[in-house]
């Protein structure tokens, strides 16, 4: 199992390194190093600060070292519009995208494990057809379109929310579903499907024949065994769509968190803040993988004992 | 004596899979067809140039409302152009996108797939680690990056698109390659001196058919959410050409004035991306089908 730890943990890391590679070289590919690193209108004494720092008056190779000095260092050089450094900027963003992430995650999981284990006990009637039904919609429809429908309908026709920015409680509402639509979507096939699994096994027969009680049965036995799967996927699979959805829904709903961040910084072509953003969030999916596949060992003997 | 063998009677496929289907399948293929017909007939059909402008006409409601002028059935936008003709325009670039993207990616996944799966050995090694880091990376996040440093041209957009899917197909074509390539068929044809080339194109990519067309139908509704959403940012194709997803996106900003301007194109992404992952479920449940049977 200490093999199979350490060898998840030199996947992320070769992982990262790749992703880090990639950015740097894709960037680089793309203009001169003065023009994608520096910008216009910084103060002379940064310029030379940075070029030194960087490398950039010297070879690609020396500047990918220096690159990667910085990114172990968390200096990714200064953002083109605040002409500060890019972590600090980044930095201030985290706790807003936190929030989001926490409440859609938290719906997601509320109304996604019931919907998924319904569906489950009742495929065979139109419940279970309607639960599918409804994950589909989440599924098959845009989270974008999902928050003009929503803004449509509940800001400026009834004006009962707020479109822009994260003041009260009552601006998560908005986000928070629309984030959540392809989360939910996504969870509910899964619980449903992992509950199918643990319904046909021998040890939910045994429980019934014991005279437990249904209920015990399905929550105890049942839903106790699939939650594994379920948790599983949730870091592996949505921890992704989240970053992705993030994205949309903040850049839509003015959220100031990460997501938004990024979609700036790419229409401004801020490049350093951009860099940042993609490699952090990249770093915060493939983190989140990485120990899920290994609590995920760590908790199931039996994939403990066959992965070695 | 004779021996009478049933065979049975050879339909045309479409026919086999239509009437196999249920209401909702039916409904989305008929509904896809008109999607697609509207597309491909869109300079004939629309009403009026989709960039044509007018001062005077400028954010007039659909058919119906108050203000509406003659002819612009779906409304006008704010710079007077008719939401109806831009639709069509934009429906058609979308699923041209959608389609060049899809295809690049079945090129690209594809190829490597069938040499992963032919080849083995470090080649394999080094195409499933780009494929794990393609699924370790949430794309969105990449085709910003792409779209801010290389500029949001068409070319730039279809590029994006084509990668966005190709380690899906990578992974699909190698698994079924190695599967048949266990088969004694393939042994019989290496014995009797076929190549490696040979065997891939003749034996090979003719039996993994079904689960690429099924793969590139999925794919297709992904890519289309793909990039409408980048449309919409406003790092897709730039104005004033316009897909589905920018003119939701530009819509935006006189959502409370004139809402039809983003009504009629998100519904239009709507039906597309249902209709098109309706028939991609359908079709893989018949793919599965017809595995078990075997």
């Amino acid at each position: 199992m200490t093999l199979y730890i350490l060898r998840t943990l030199l996947k992320m890391v070769l992982t990262l390194f790749a992703i880090i590679t990639l950015v740097f070289f894709a960037t680089r590919m793309s203009g001169s190093p003065l023009d994608t690193a520096l910008g216009d209108g910084l103060a002379e004494e940064d310029r030379a600060l940075m070029i030194e720092y960087f490398g950039l008056d010297r070879s690609i190779w020396y500047q990918y070292l220096a690159y990667l000095r910085g990114v172990l260092e968390g200096n990714f050089g200064l953002s083109f519009i605040e002409r500060r450094p890019v972590a600090d900027i980044v930095a201030e963003r985290i706790w807003p995208t936190l929030q989001l992430l926490g409440s859609a995650l938290a719906l997601t999981l509320v109304v996604s494990v019931p919907l998924g284990v319904v569906a489950a006990l009742w495929r065979d009637s139109w419940i279970g057809s309607a639960v599918m039904g409804l994950a589909f919609i989440g599924y098959a429809v845009p989270n974008f379109v999902i928050a003009t429908f929503m803004v449509l309908i509940f800001a400026f026709s009834l004006n009962w929310l707020p479109v822009v920015g994260n003041g009260t409680p009552w601006h998560f509402i908005m986000p928070t579903i629309a984030m959540s639509g392809v989360l939910i979507a996504a969870l509910t096939r899964f619980t449903r499907n992992a509950m199918l699994d643990v319904l046909g096994q021998d040890f939910m027969r045994t429980a019934r024949a014991k005279g437990l009680p249904e209920t015990v049965v399905i929550l105890k036995h049942g839903l106790r065994n699939a939650g594994v799967t379920v948790l599983s996927v949730l870091g592996l699979q949505i921890a992704g769509m989240a970053a992705a959805g993030n994205v949309v829904v903040e850049a839509i709903f003015s959220w100031p968190g990460i997501g938004e961040l990024l979609v700036s910084a790419a229409i401004m072509r801020d490049y350093p803040v951009l860099q940042f953003g993609v490699i952090s969030v990249a770093f915060a999916v493939v983190v989140v993988n990485a120990l899920t596949d290994i609590a995920y060992v760590v908790a199931d003997p039996r994939i403990r004992m066959a992965k070695g | 004596m004779t021996v009478t063998t049933h065979i049975p009677s050879r339909t045309s496929l479409p026919l086999t899979l239509w009437r196999d289907s249920n209401v909702i399948q039916k409904a989305a293929a008929l509904i896809g067809l008109a999607l697609v017909l509207m597309a491909l007939l869109a300079p004939l059909i629309a009403p009026f140039d989709p960039l044509a402008q007018s001062l005077i006409s400028r954010l007039r409601p659909p058919l119906g409302f108050e203000r509406y002028k003659d002819g612009f059935y779906l409304g006008t936008d704010e710079l007077g152009r008719d939401v109806l003709s831009r639709s069509l325009h934009g429906l058609q670039l979308t699923l041209g996108l959608a389609l060049a993207g899809a295809t690049i990616g079945l090129l690209i996944g594809g190829t490597l797939g069938l040499f992963a799966g032919l080849r083995r050995g470090w080649a394999e090694d080094a195409i499933m680690a780009a494929v794990d880091l393609q699924i370790a990376v949430p794309f969105t996040l990449l085709a910003l990056l792409i779209l801010a440093l290389f500029g949001s041209s068409l070319t730039v957009m279809i590029c994006v698109l084509g990668i966005a899917g190709w380690e899906q197909y990578a992974r699909i074509v190698r698994a079924e390659v190695r599967k048949i390539t266990e088969l004694p068929f393939i042994e019989a044809a290496r014995a009797s001196g076929g190549g490696q080339r040979y065997i891939a194109l003749t034996h090979v990519l003719p039996n993994i058919v079904s689960p690429l067309v099924v793969q590139f139908t999925l794919s297709l509704s992904n890519i289309v959410i793909l990039e409408s959403t980048l449309s919409f940012l406003g790092l897709g194709v730039q104005p004033p050409t316009a897909t589905l997803g920018s003119m939701v996106g530009y819509g935006r900003d006189y959502m409370p004035t004139a809402p039809w301007m983003v009504i009629a194109p998100a519904v239009l992404i709507i039906l597309v991306t249902f209709s098109v992952q309706i028939l991609g479920d359908w079709l893989r449940d018949r793919a599965d089908v017809r595995l078990r049977d075997r």
